[in-house]
């Protein structure tokens, strides 16, 4: 680790990186209850689905951020209260992971919902007709015959995470932009290291572009590539 | 149509959509928001109401203007990827990576902390016309907000210019018009009809991004309720309120949107 701000730099980066991927894993199990919750639940599981993506995604995170944040805290703290515990300080590592976590839901409830929808129909018909049951399904059938559908939008997703977790410093939780914001401060460099964090950003971003390039080719094996269809 | 038949379809559809557990749920969210007013603390309303409505006018005015900037900078910018040579597709292509590549609130505190620390160094600005508008926060929050939806915009509108079928082009060559009005008749109304549907989506989340001006001390609606919880100290009236009034003008959004594109012919190509 070098010395100095480069070194809260590299520390706030880390808790960012940390919290994109809390966010984005709990995002995909919500995501994942969503969409088949849309897809195959009852009428009011719908309409409570169609509300809660709907919602989330008309309302400014930094306001969904700060609403979960504090009713999630209180609620908790309630909770324990209520149970006879005393009251726990809710760590910010674990607040901003369900925090972005529940935003992701919402935007992965959609794409995985679409992606679903995109597996041809008689493939889920010839698995029931197999009589597998549902999990047996969803391990065999439906996960590998959509993911080539959902990949690009959830890895989409996957850079909205890691770029919205710049948010949580305006809550006060230590990441990449207030590690930044605080050396510059101090430092009085503020150019230099807000260009430097960009810097950190963008190598995240280059990074993780090469890694779903290989993905997206590697769950596409076997299809027709779109440029000769067009 | 007639009237009568209009009013028979609509109610037709209402009464499709107005299921049982529908009316029940509806109840509920009723119940639900009268405790909200009954229950929760709303006496501050009186005093900030009118605060308030200057933030969402600024957020609006903030919305509206960097949209517009930002569109017609997005226009040269998708231009250049799709068609240009290369001495103008890398740099654009270079900007739009950046800008999609880092937070939002990155480059606004880069442009308002970072270069608005670097003016007064220079005595030529600090005396010059424009050290008014530097000295202010709101300059810098538009132009942020014009480079991020410029750069999101720009990839949209490269892939709208490329997706204008070879064809149309040769066609108006064929016809002998010149280059520019080419551009102007032919190229860029298919490619903006081609953008349109997601220009839907980038304005709503260009609205989602909004309050992030009030961390460089622009007064908007997201500040305005901020000031409102520091002096009542409430947590959530205020937050609840925030929420609502944005989804408002979402949903707005969204209606006059496909207004617009109900007007237009989609099917093109």
């Amino acid at each position: 680790m070098p010395p100095g701000w480069g070194g809260t730099l590299l520390v706030g980066l880390l808790h960012s990186i940390e919290i994109a991927i809390g966010a984005t894993c709990l995002g995909l199990l919500i995501g994942t209850g969503g969409a088949f919750g849309k897809l195959y639940g009852g009428p009011v599981t719908r309409d409570l689905l169609a509300v809660y993506t709907t919602v989330v995604r008309a309302v400014p995170e930094l306001v969904l951020i700060l609403l979960l944040y504090y009713a999630g805290t209180d609620l908790i703290n309630q909770l324990l209260s209520a149970m006879g515990y005393q009251r726990i300080d809710i760590s910010g590592l674990a607040a901003g992971i369900f925090v972005l976590g529940v935003v992701q839901g919402a935007y992965s409830t959609e794409v995985i919902r679409g992606a679903i929808l995109s597996i041809p129909q008689g493939q889920i018909e010839a698995a029931r007709a197999y009589g597998m049951p549902p999990l047996l399904m969803l391990r065999r059938i439906t996960v590998p015959a959509m993911l080539p559908f959902a990949i690009p939008g959830l890895a989409n997703l996957w850079l909205i995470a890691t770029k919205d977790t710049a948010l949580l410093a305006v809550v006060g939780f230590f990441e990449l932009t207030l590690a930044t914001r605080q050396a510059a401060g101090v430092t009085k460099a503020y150019l230099l290291f807000f260009v430097a964090a960009g810097a950190l950003y963008l190598a995240l971003t280059l990074f993780s572009n090469l890694i779903i390039g290989r993905v997206e080719a590697r769950s596409r094996r076997g299809m027709p590539s779109v440029k000769e269809a067009r | 149509m007639p009237a009568e038949a209009t009013a028979i379809n609509m109610a037709a559809r209402a009464s499709l959509w107005l299921k049982p557990h529908r009316i029940v749920l509806i109840l509920i969210a009723l119940a639900l928001v009268l405790c909200a007013a009954f229950f929760m603390r709303w006496d501050w309303l009186p005093q900030y109401w009118e605060m308030g409505l200057l933030g969402i006018w600024r957020a609006l005015w903030i919305l509206v203007v960097t949209c517009a900037l930002g569109f017609t900078l997005a226009v040269p910018l998708g231009l250049a990827q799709a068609g240009g040579p290369f001495w103008f597709a890398v740099p654009a292509k270079v900007f739009c990576t950046i800008i999609r590549g880092t937070p939002l609130l990155l480059q606004l505190w880069l442009l308002y902390y970072g270069l608005g620390s670097l003016f007064p160094q220079y005595p030529w600005i600090r005396e010059s016309w424009m050290w008014t508008y530097l000295r202010q926060a709101w300059p810098y929050a538009v132009v942020a907000l014009t480079l991020s939806f410029a750069g999101y915009e720009g990839e949209v509108m490269r892939g709208a210019f490329a997706g204008v079928p070879k064809g149309q082009l040769e066609a108006a060559r064929a016809f002998g018009m010149s280059r520019f009005k080419i551009f102007r008749r032919i190229w860029l109304p298919q490619a903006f009809y081609r953008a349109l549907p997601t220009l839907t989506g980038e304005t709503v989340l260009q609205l989602k991004s909004t309050p992030l001006v009030a961390t460089i001390s622009v007064i908007d609606i997201f500040a305005v309720s901020s000031k409102v919880r520091q002096d009542t100290y409430l947590t959530y009236e205020p937050l609840l309120l925030l929420a609502l009034i944005y989804m408002t003008i979402t949903g707005i959004l969204v209606l006059i949107f496909s207004r617009i594109e109900a007007r237009i012919p989609v099917k093109i190509g």
